[in-house]
C-alpha cells in the first residue's frame, strides 16, 4: 500500500447464509481507494453496495479475502480495536439518519467526541464548527421531530464530521431527500471533502450523487464492472 | 462508566413521561418499603420498651416450676425467699411477684383470674403498685382498664374474691377496685388482679414466698439463684420478636407486589426498548461502541430509574415520612384487644441503615433487570441493527 492508499480490498469474497444455502453478495472485489476520494460504490439495489461499505466500515465481516482500511485489516481486528476504528477514524451517515430522537442537535452532534472522551470545551467548539459548516447553527436545542427530512440529514453529516475523520462512509444520503437538500447537502459535503481532505465513500444509486462523484466503482451482482474516474465533473470538482 | 451515566442520564431526561412514569411507580416502592419497615420498627422498639417497663424489668427469675403457660403449674410455683434475695430486695435491685389462681364475682357474675401480689413500694416497675399502699377493710386492687371494661368495673366498685390456699382450704373476701390503670402491655392487664405482696402472702399462707422475681434494669441478673431460673430479655421478648417478624413477613409480601409491579415497568421497558431502538444501539455501535458498551449503557439507563427514584421519593417521602414520625399512626379502636403489645399510637423509627439497605435493595434489583433484557444486545449483528431490522 502506498502512502496515499487508506483503504486496499483484495479478493472480497462476502456470503450471507439463506436457509440452508449461500448467497454471495460480493465476489472477486479489488479496489484501492486514496485519501481524499470523492468516490461512489453505484449499482442497483441488491448489487451489494451497502454490504461492501459494512465491511470497509468494519460493522460486517468478510468471508475471504483482505479488506485493509488505514493500515489494519478489519478481517481480524478485535471488538474492541473495531471500535476504535470507527471511533477514531470513519464517520457515517445513513439513509434514514439515524439520530438519536430524545437528544437535541448539539447532542446528536456531540455523541462521537464523547465516545472519543474529549474535554467539554473542546466538544462545545467542534460541534459549533460542525453545525456552521451544515449551516444548522440556529437549530443547535432542537429535538430530531422539529426538523425536516434535510435538516437531519444535515445533522448527521455534522455528526459524521465532527470528530474530523478520515473517512466517511455514506449509505444512500440523498434517498429520502427532495432534489434541492439532495444538492445542499452534497455541496456540504464536497466542500468539506476539499476543505478537510476527507475520503468520502457513496452507496448510491441515485443520479443527483452520482453527478458529484469524482469516481464512480459499478457493482453488479456483487462484482465490480466498472471503474472509473470522473475528471470533468460537471458540478463537482 | 462516566460516559455511561451520562448517555444514560441524557436517555432518561429525553424520554421524559415514559420515565417519570417509571421512575414514580419506582420511588412508591421506596417510600412503601421505607415506611412499612419504619411502621414495624417503632413498633418494635415501642412493645419492647413498654414490655420491659411494665412487666419484666431488667430480666426475671422464675420459680424453676414455673410456666406461665401451664396453670397446673402455678399452685406447685412458689417458694420462700433467701436471705440474699431479700436483701438484694431491700436495696431495690429486685421485686418478688406471686401468683395464684382465684376467681372473682363482679355484680354476681363468675371470672377465672390470676392473682398477683406485688410489694406497693416497688419502683422496678412502671405499674401503679403505690394505689396499693392503702389501709381499707377490703382487699385493695389494681386492674388494667382492658379487664375493668370487660367487667364494667370502674374505681371504687366492689366486688367478691375467692381463691383456694396453700392447704387447699377455699376462702373467700371483699374486694375494692383503688386504681385502674392504663397500658400498652395487655399481659399485666388482661384476667389479672394487683393486690398487695403481703396480703395475697397471707391470704394464700406463704408468708416470704414469690413465683417471680423482678429485676431491675441497672442490674438485670443476681447470678445463680437455688430453685431460680433466670429469664433474659432475648427469652422475655420472645413474642414480641416472634410477632414482629411475622408482621414482617406479611409486610414483605406487600411491598414485594410493589416492587414486583415496578421492575415489570422497567423490565418492560428495557424489552421495548432493544426492540424499538434497535437503530440507536446500530449507531451507537458505529459511532465506536462496543456492543458491551452498549449493553452497559442500557444496563446503567435502566438501573438509573432507581436513582431517580430515589432522589423522587426524597422529595416527597421525607416531610410525608418525617411528619408520621413526629404525629405517628394512630391505631384502629380495639387493636390491642387482640392482645398484641401495641400503643395507641405507633411512631415509625426510620434508620440510616433501613434508608441506606432499602435504597441498595432496589438498586441491584433494578440493575439485574435492566440487564437480563439488554444481554440481547451483544448477540445483535450491527448491520441489521443500523437498519432497524428486529432480530
Amino acid at each position: 500500500m502506498n502512502n496515499s492508499t487508506i483503504i486496499q480490498i483484495k479478493n472480497l469474497k462476502k456470503d450471507f447464509p439463506i436457509g440452508k444455502g449461500v448467497f454471495t453478495a460480493l465476489q472477486n472485489v479489488n479496489i484501492s481507494i486514496k485519501a481524499g476520494e470523492f468516490l461512489g460504490l453505484i449499482g442497483p439495489s441488491g448489487s451489494g453496495k451497502t454490504t461492501l461499505l459494512n465491511i470497509i466500515g468494519s460493522l460486517d465481516i468478510r468471508t475471504e479475502g483482505e479488506v485493509t482500511v488505514l493500515d489494519k485489516n478489519v478481517s481480524i481486528l478485535s471488538q474492541i480495536e473495531a471500535a476504535n476504528l470507527r471511533s477514531v477514524y470513519l464517520g457515517f451517515i445513513f439513509q434514514t439518519y439515524n439520530l438519536l430522537p430524545v437528544y437535541t442537535v448539539f447532542e446528536n452532534v456531540e455523541l462521537p467526541l464523547l465516545l472519543l472522551k474529549q474535554p467539554q470545551s473542546e466538544r462545545k467548539k467542534a460541534v459549533e464548527d460542525a453545525l456552521e459548516w451544515v449551516g444548522l447553527e440556529d437549530k443547535i436545542n432542537s429535538r430530531p421531530a422539529q426538523l425536516s427530512g434535510g435538516e437531519c440529514q444535515r445533522v448527521s453529516i455534522a455528526r459524521a464530521m465532527v470528530k474530523k475523520p478520515k473517512i466517511v462512509l455514506a449509505d444512500e444520503p440523498t434517498a429520502n431527500l427532495d432534489a434541492e437538500n439532495s444538492h445542499h447537502i452534497l455541496k456540504t459535503m464536497e466542500s468539506l471533502n476539499s476543505e478537510l481532505n476527507t475520503t468520502f465513500i457513496f452507496a448510491t444509486h441515485d443520479e443527483k450523487v452520482i453527478q458529484y462523484l469524482q469516481r464512480k466503482i459499478s457493482l453488479v451482482d456483487g462484482q465490480v464492472v466498472n471503474d472509473e474516474k470522473v475528471t470533468n465533473n460537471p458540478i463537482g470538482g | 462508566m462516566k460516559l455511561a451515566l451520562k448517555l444514560a442520564y441524557r436517555n432518561l431526561a429525553g424520554a421524559r413521561l415514559r420515565t417519570f412514569l417509571n421512575v414514580f411507580v419506582l420511588s412508591l416502592s421506596f417510600v412503601m418499603i421505607i415506611w412499612n419497615k419504619g411502621l414495624l420498627s417503632g413498633w418494635d422498639k415501642q412493645a419492647r420498651r413498654d414490655t420491659i417497663n411494665w412487666e419484666i424489668g431488667g430480666g426475671q427469675y422464675w420459680h424453676e416450676n414455673y410456666d406461665p403457660y401451664d396453670p397446673f403449674t402455678i399452685e406447685d410455683s412458689h417458694t420462700e425467699l433467701s436471705q440474699a434475695i431479700l436483701n438484694e430486695e431491700k436495696l431495690g435491685y429486685v421485686t418478688p411477684i406471686l401468683i395464684a389462681q382465684a376467681t372473682m364475682y363482679p355484680q354476681g357474675r363468675i371470672q377465672n383470674v390470676f392473682l398477683k401480689g406485688i410489694d406497693p413500694e416497688q419502683t422496678i416497675l412502671e405499674l401503679p403498685s403505690s394505689y396499693l399502699n392503702i389501709d381499707i377493710d377490703e382487699i385493695p386492687v389494681c386492674i388494667g382498664k382492658r379487664i375493668a371494661e370487660a367487667n364494667h368495673l370502674n374505681v371504687g366498685d366492689y366486688f367478691t374474691i375467692r381463691w383456694r390456699d396453700k392447704n387447699g382450704t377455699f376462702d373467700a373476701a371483699e374486694a375494692k377496685i383503688v386504681h385502674i390503670f392504663k397500658t400498652n402491655v395487655p399481659a399485666i392487664d388482661n384476667g389479672i388482679l394487683w393486690i398487695p405482696l403481703e396480703t395475697l402472702r397471707t391470704m394464700m399462707q406463704m408468708p416470704d414466698e414469690a413465683t417471680l422475681l423482678v429485676t431491675s434494669q441497672e442490674k438485670e441478673s443476681l447470678g445463680e439463684l437455688d430453685g431460680w431460673i433466670f429469664k433474659d430479655h432475648y427469652y422475655l421478648l420472645t413474642a414480641i420478636r416472634e410477632m414482629i417478624e411475622m408482621k414482617s413477613i406479611g409486610g414483605s409480601i406487600f411491598y414485594l407486589i410493589l416492587l414486583l409491579l415496578a421492575m415489570l415497568a422497567i423490565f418492560d421497558t428495557q424489552v421495548l426498548s432493544i426492540f424499538r431502538r434497535q437503530k440507536e444501539i446500530g449507531t451507537h455501535i458505529a459511532l465506536g461502541m462496543t456492543q458491551k458498551q452498549v449493553v452497559g449503557l442500557f444496563t446503567v439507563e435502566g438501573a438509573m430509574h432507581s436513582v431517580l427514584a430515589a432522589i423522587l421519593g426524597a422529595v416527597y417521602g421525607i416531610p410525608l415520612l418525617g411528619l408520621q414520625a413526629v404525629k405517628g399512626w394512630a391505631m384502629p379502636g380495639g387493636t390491642d384487644d387482640y392482645g398484641l403489645t401495641i400503643a395507641e399510637t405507633i411512631y415509625p423509627a426510620y434508620s440510616l441503615a433501613l434508608v441506606l439497605g432499602t435504597t441498595l435493595l432496589i438498586l441491584i434489583t433494578t440493575t439485574i433487570v435492566s440487564y437480563l433484557p439488554a444481554r440481547r444486545i451483544s448477540k445483535m449483528k450491527p448491520t441489521d441493527a443500523i437498519r432497524g431490522k428486529i432480530q
